[in-house]
């Protein structure tokens, strides 16, 4: 991405401010190249934006009907090469971006695995990714990270350098789960299960929280992310568990009713396949879970190739499917 | 107005309940007075509005001549006058959100609690598209259209009438939901499972869900009007590829109207069987599923967007020929750049949720389809710079409006094609950058051509030009007010800042929603100017006076009638040989006959229409509040109504010759004296 080099003087115009764009300077590898995309996307099309503004006004001050001296020709409205030249610049352009976005539409297709951690930094052979399951409560976001069985609300920590592979889902209405720094988002929605996969590669602090409007806690409905090196993650996670705090199936019923700018939260232990549970909204004691009432093709969480999906063909979700009780609802 | 969740009577024994459904007194939001104060300014304003009509006995006069009319040109000034009306109230919705967010940093949560901002950014959306910008759209294909085609009328003229009553009706509907229980809280286009009973149990997403039906209904047939006018009503001569591009772009446009708008009145009729009849379509349980919701929305919500942007397309096609006086540059592809815009709209919807999931293949493909539609649009500019080129281009408030849309709308075009990368998207989605993008299209395009249009078509609606001076002060203000406000929010959109939110915690964002606000006051100015160029344009409307027919030397067949039209349009019905059929007729030295009149037949007014949509505004009160027996009587009502209606009557009359003569002959005194 040579190209993307000179423009990059364009978020230099808009850091005169004394602001922190976190999308112009992301802290994770993923966001970094959706950053790129973005200046050379941008280049690309100043190269028609800048000659049409240009023109615009110079025609505009040329042509005007004071200059007398301009040339004029009331009949002229048609030539070939010009109409050509209209219609195959933009043409050129969109030729380069389409490649370009179809190429990366699939290099940074969210569900893929990351096979880097950052440009020519391939993933160490051994290295695990790290599991994190999330659900989106009204309005705070529960993290369970299932191989190190602790859990957290509006906290987010990762190793740095670490491929994360998040598996997300929502408790009530739509969300989208968003840590600009490190992948940009995904939809959060109830019954559904969607994934992400980010990496972040310097330590420090951003923030997370949800892009899609969800109620009127909606703007207390942030989570904050923090890169760690990797004993600093160890004794991160050593502190939660040494907290001894319980996250049973009662708690998060508790937890789920609806608040808002909660503070954070950790759980030292989690209920085993509260995320699966909650996927299935199936928390409650009695309730049918989606996966055990349905025979296939709604079967249980299925990736995205499952043949059988409704009509956002091609997506990772389940649809919800026969279930004669859900999660207790209201604001 | 809560979820009852322990109806101590069953309904039907219930009297207050039978009787009254859902509505108590608890409805008027007495406690809020930001509301209360609202609610005074507009009863103060409605009842000085009220008096003076009465005062001056003009109800009478509005009745006969404008609210009963089927005559285009009067519906299409009264569609225009709705949206305006309708862009202060949005307006006043868009101040509070930027005061809100100005001020809303820290301890401070603003004046606003989330329950109304909520309210107040759904409210926005919702006025801005629906009763803001397809009112002014509508209403100038409806007066310009009939005219540019050399016809006396629309195809359907009482047609025409009820849909811009069903248009108000709707409108009225938003009205009432301010100060008679509360408005929806859910975003514009009421994503479920949030607008589900479970999630939004009270009045205010049922207020929407009838406003956009009722109103639904009158776009829908204003969309079979035009159709059918424009396919068959040309005058002699004119065949398509003759039309001017308005009438392309209209005709492309309302095409798109009748093939969505039933996309949108079924997804909200499924929406309202999931809250009334405990259906589950787009529930979480019981095999619903809100991604439809979402795919179904916007399968209506995106060639929406066209809808509005083509006619404004159509505008800039007229106005820069005739401030350039030359022909349209590249008439050809201007018409295949609209006939592709149009087919091309119906293949990006997916682009609206990239972030649901979709993978790579499905991304990529709306994607690219999305960026293939810049380029009949990049072509469509291309052919307005060369129209200027070697032009004679006179900076006229229409031409001022133009070259303020050319500049700002192919910005909002690039952020546009950026927004359509789905993995540019992960990160800018949802955020302030994207509310930038589709305001600095909305605006810079849609409403910079709606008073180019308004300028430009002024002085034929109503015979006298508007005031030069203030029109520019306008221009000015909504100009540099536009880029204020919106170019912050690209700046805080990059910061990670979402759409959406009452309140923030970092400090180092305010400057910027500060700087934001300070634009919305310029744009407020801008409506201001535009308001004040009206009254003053009213005031000296002798010295402005047109009395030629054409004010700007202009090219097609409207310009060829009087300012403003007789009633009749054209007393002959013009024959046309050539593009820019006014522009030959002058080349050609036209002259005006002066023998060989004939009686002509035009279609009498009817009340009908204000009839039949203000029962529906009844039924829609009634589903609303759960007053069933309301709704049926008045759901019987329409019934008798419509079948009343449907009898022949005076449905036409005949304007005798004598009359026509003396009109065409003070028209023709007019012009010699001009001459």
């Amino acid at each position: 991405m040579k190209f993307s080099k000179a423009v990059l003087a364009l978020p230099l115009l808009f850091g005169l401010c004394a602001c922190k764009m976190v999308v112009m300077d992301p802290a994770g590898d993923v966001a970094l190249q959706q950053r790129n995309l973005i200046l050379l996307a941008t280049g690309l099309m100043l190269l028609i934006i800048v000659p049409v503004i240009s023109l615009t006004l110079l025609f505009a001050l040329r042509y005007r009907a004071s200059n007398i001296a301009a040339r004029y020709a009331p009949d002229w409205s048609h030539s070939a090469p010009l109409e050509f030249v209209v219609w195959a610049a933009p043409l050129a352009i969109i030729l380069v971006l389409g490649s370009v976005t179809w190429v990366s539409s699939h290099t940074l297709d969210p569900y893929r695995q990351l096979d880097r951690i950052a440009a020519g930094r391939p993933v160490p052979a051994g290295v695990k990714p790290l599991r994190v399951q999330v659900v989106a409560l009204d309005w705070k976001w529960l993290f369970i990270y299932p191989d190190l069985g602790v859990a957290t609300v509006n906290e987010l920590a990762a190793p740095i350098d670490t491929p994360i592979d998040f598996d997300i889902t929502s408790s009530s209405v739509m969300n989208s789960f968003d840590a600009p720094a490190l992948a940009g988002q995904i939809y959060a929605m109830p019954g559904m299960q969607t994934r992400l996969h980010a990496v972040v590669n310097r330590p420090g602090v951003s923030e997370g929280f949800s892009a899609n409007y969800s109620g009127d806690g909606f703007s207390g409905m942030r989570f904050r992310v923090e890169g760690l090196r990797r004993d600093d993650f160890n004794r991160w996670v050593t502190r939660i568990r040494a907290g001894g705090a319980q996250l049973t199936r009662a708690d998060y019923l508790r937890l789920a009713r609806p608040s808002s700018a909660v503070p954070i939260r950790h759980y030292a232990a989690v209920d085993h396949g509260l995320f699966s549970a909650v996927v299935n909204q199936c928390i409650e004691p009695g309730q049918a879970c989606m996966s055990a009432m349905s025979a296939p093709p709604y079967g249980p969480v299925a990736g995205r190739r499952d043949p059988a999906m409704s009509m956002a063909s091609g997506s990772g979700m389940r649809p919800g499917s026969a279930n004669g009780l859900s999660l207790s609802k209201g604001q | 107005m809560q979820n009852p969740q322990h109806p101590p009577l069953p309904a039907g024994l219930d009297f207050a309940r039978l009787l009254f459904g859902r509505l108590t007194w608890d409805a008027l939001p007495l406690h809020e007075p930001i509301v209360v104060g609202t609610f005074l300014v507009v009863a103060a304003v409605g009842l000085a509005v009220l008096a003076g009509v009465t005062r001056y006995r003009l109800w009478g006069y509005l009745w006969r001549e404008w609210f009963t009319s089927v005559d285009h040109k009067k519906i299409g000034a009264m569609y225009v006058i709705l949206g305006l009306v309708m862009l202060l109230r949005g307006f006043v919705d868009a101040l509070m959100m930027r005061a809100q967010q100005a001020l809303s940093f820290g301890q401070s949560h603003g004046f606003l609690p989330p329950h109304h901002y909520d309210q107040l950014f759904t409210a926005h959306g919702v006025i801005m598209i629906f009763f803001v910008a397809m009112p002014l759209v509508v209403g100038l294909m409806n007066f310009v259209v009939p005219l540019q085609i050399g016809a006396r009328d629309v195809a359907f003229p009482f047609l025409n009438n009820f849909s811009f009553w069903m248009t108000a009706g709707g409108a009225v509907m938003m009205m009432l939901s301010l100060f008679v229980g509360e408005f929806a809280s859910t975003g514009w286009l009421a994503y479920p499972p949030l607008s589900g009973l479970a999630f939004s149990p009270g009045v205010g997403v049922d207020y929407y869900i009838w406003a956009l039906q009722i109103a639904g209904v009158g776009t829908l047939l204003s969309g079979v009007n035009l159709v059918a006018t424009i396919i068959k009503m040309r005058a002699p001569g004119m065949s398509l590829m003759k039309m001017p591009v308005f009438a392309w772009t209209a005709l492309c446009t309302n095409v798109l109207i009748v093939a969505t708008f039933p996309v949108l009145t079924a997804v909200l009729a499924l929406l309202s069987l999931d809250r009334e009849a405990g259906t589950h379509f787009f529930t979480n349980d019981l095999g619903g599923n809100p991604m439809m919701y979402v795919n179904l929305i916007w399968i209506w919500g995106h060639p929406e967007v066209y809808i509005l942007i083509l006619p404004a397309f159509g505008v800039f096609s007229e106005i820069v020929p005739t401030f350039s006086r030359k022909p349209l540059f590249g008439y050809v592809s201007m018409v295949y750049a609209t006939i592709a815009i149009t087919v091309l709209s119906y293949l990006v919807w997916l682009h609206h949720f990239f972030t649901m999931g979709a993978g790579g293949d499905v991304n990529g493909f709306f994607g690219i389809t999305t960026m293939v539609i810049s380029i009949p649009t990049g072509a469509k500019i291309f052919n307005w710079l060369f129209t200027m080129y070697r032009g004679r281009v006179r900076l006229e408030l229409p031409m001022l409006w133009t070259l303020g849309f050319m500049v700002t709308f192919v910005i909002g075009g690039m952020t546009g094609v950026l927004l359509a990368v789905p993995a540019a998207d992960f990160v800018l989605h949802n955020s302030l950058f994207l509310v930038a993008h589709f305001h600095n299209v909305i605006i810079g395009g849609v409403v910079f051509g709606m008073f180019a249009g308004i300028n430009y078509w002024f002085p034929k609606a109503f015979g006298f030009r508007l005031d030069e001076f203030w029109g520019r002060v306008s221009f000015g203000f909504w100009l540099v007010g536009f880029y204020v406000a919106f170019m912050p929010l690209y700046v805080l959109g990059l910061m990670g800042v979402t759409r959406r939110m009452s309140h923030f915690d970092d400090p180092s964002l305010r400057i910027w929603f500060v700087i934001a606000a300070v634009g919305a006051g310029l744009i407020l100015l801008g409506i201001v100017s535009f308001v004040v160029q009206i009254a003053v344009s009213v005031k000296n409307r002798e010295a402005l006076r047109d009395l030629t027919g054409d004010p700007w030397d202009a090219r097609t067949l409207e310009w060829s009638t009087a300012s403003p039209p007789p009633e009749y349009n054209f007393a002959f019905t013009p024959v046309v040989h050539e593009n820019d059929a006014w522009w030959d007729m002058k080349a050609r030295g036209y002259q005006r006959p002066s023998a060989g009149y004939l009686p002509i037949q035009m279609p009498s007014n009817t009340g009908a229409g204000v009839i039949l949509a203000a029962i529906s505004v009844v039924i829609g009160f009634g589903l609303v509040w759960h007053i069933w027996w309301l709704a049926a009587a008045a759901g019987a009502g329409l019934l008798a109504a419509a079948i009343g209606h449907s009898f022949p009557d005076a449905g036409e009359r005949v304007i005798p010759v004598e009359h026509v003569v003396g009109v065409e002959c003070s028209r023709s005194d007019m012009i010699r004296s001009v001459a």
